[in-house]
């Protein structure tokens, strides 16, 4: 294998857009060096390599930085095309499919989620309403096939990773049910496939401490609306 | 036989995105214009999940979301490239893109419909701040793509062309020449540019429609 140069990863323990790079690297077998962020106190390293949106992820590749998870994982994906598993489908117009898809979690799907998960009354109610239609359109696309890139995972699997991990978080800190078998067979079915990944398996974190974490922005973001409606 | 069609909307800046980096490479198209008022069954198959334009077909098969073509289209059709080769130098121009269509555009979008004015203000403000730092992504070049345009400068047509009309007629004051002269250099050029040229709607249609559509309380369609 070439040599692959220094790879650094700026994240934060419970990060899902940071998770997504850390799955990519590890099924890639990329060594990397892992500094976990406190965002409240950031450090002057993502300051300096993220200074646009001061967020994480950062991969830091021979001392340059790359933000944006997305654009990480295709950067990945073209620097280290020798590792398997390719992250995006040779065709042309899969692979078009797989980053429409990509899009459509990020864009779509995730701030669905994020309303109905941090509001409540009428609002949340519209969040949920938005987020069961676009689990409706994800099922569909999803169904006959072992991944949304198609027989193996790739960029699009990753970016609705958080569907595995967070939404069970969030449905046990609602008290709702978001993805079942009944309306979700393929998803839950992908969700199985997912966790049986081990590289995947063994990077999620913590769920008590999800629980705990997730709990809390719920908390803050409905006392924040209370305290702005007055 | 290659058929290349694009389903479009005359004023619509995702579609002429695609328009663009299809003529900047020579790529003969069937142009097909929707009416979105009342949407075509064509539309509806080939673009169920957001029944919005751009859609390119290329031998049958469909695809969405502007920028994701134009990823399709540099793969497909690799003469004048508007992505670098280089990977780092590829996600540069991803990131901006993306930087473009959240931040600029968002932001715009966002001030465009705000009718309240102090929170109009607090918007501006931070698009300000959105514009200065793309301002400083031409690094004393010509294009955002250096020499000759890339996706970073399609990516950034409404700011190109789209955003003169929309100041104009709501007499907002993001970008000015005395406060951004070296964005503004920028969209000269870019208005300029022979095979831009082509792609842009014409102003004073563009003008009326705004006009007529700034007043309403939502963007219709």
């Amino acid at each position: 294998m070439a040599d692959q140069g220094e790879v650094k990863l700026l994240k934060t323990w419970s990060s899902l857009f940071g998770l997504r790079v850390v799955w990519a690297l590890k099924l890639k077998g990329i060594p990397y060096e892992s500094v976990d962020e406190d965002l409240t106190n950031k450090s002057d390293l993502l300051l300096q390599y993220n200074p646009v949106h001061t967020k994480v992820p950062v991969l830091i590749h021979n001392g340059k930085p790359i933000c944006e998870s997305l654009v990480i994982l295709e950067y990945i994906d073209e620097t280290w095309s020798q590792n398997p598993p390719s992250l995006l489908p040779q065709d042309p117009i899969q692979r078009a499919s797989a980053r429409f898809w990509a899009k459509f979690m990020d864009e779509k799907a995730l701030p669905s989620m994020w309303q109905a998960f941090t509001k409540k009354g009428r609002e949340q109610e519209e969040g949920l309403a938005s987020i069961a239609e676009k689990l409706k359109l994800l099922e569909a696309e999803l169904e006959g096939k072992k991944f949304f890139g198609g027989e193996e995972i790739g960029i699009p699997d990753f970016a609705l990773g958080w569907l595995v991990n967070l939404v069970p978080v969030f449905e046990e800190i609602l008290g709702l049910k978001i993805v079942d078998e009944e309306r979700h067979p393929s998803l839950s079915e992908w969700s199985r496939r997912i966790s049986d990944i081990r590289v995947i398996e063994e990077s999620w974190p913590p769920r008590d401490k999800l629980v705990t974490k997730w709990a809390a922005i719920r908390d803050h973001f409905l006392a924040t609306a209370r305290a702005s409606s007055g | 036989m290659e058929e290349v069609k694009l389903l479009g909307w005359w004023m619509s800046p995702f579609s002429r995105r695609v328009e663009l980096a299809l003529k900047l490479k020579g790529v003969g198209y069937e142009y097909i214009e929707q009416d979105l008022a009342n949407k075509s069954q064509l539309l509806l198959e080939y673009n169920p999940v957001h029944k919005k334009v751009p859609v390119l077909v290329h031998n049958g098969k469909t695809m969405a979301e502007s920028l994701v073509i134009l990823e399709y289209i540099d793969e497909t059709w690799p003469n004048n490239p508007i992505l670098p080769r280089n990977p780092y130098e590829k996600a540069m121009a991803r990131f901006w893109a993306q930087f473009i269509e959240e931040k600029c555009n968002g932001g715009l979008w966002k001030i465009m419909w705000c009718k309240d004015e102090e929170e109009r203000g607090r918007l501006v403000e931070e698009a300000s701040h959105c514009f200065r730092t793309l301002e400083g992504e031409l690094k004393g070049n010509k294009f955002f793509g250096g020499d000759e345009i890339g996706m970073v400068d399609i990516a950034a047509n409404f700011i190109g062309y789209w955003l003169g009309v929309v100041q104009e007629v709501s007499g907002m004051e993001l970008v000015t020449r005395d406060k951004f002269p070296v964005l503004c250099k920028w969209m000269d050029e870019f208005v300029e540019h022979s095979v831009v040229k082509e792609t842009l709607p014409p102003r004073d249609k563009l003008h009326a429609e705004f006009e007529a559509r700034l007043g309403a309380p939502s963007w219709k369609y």
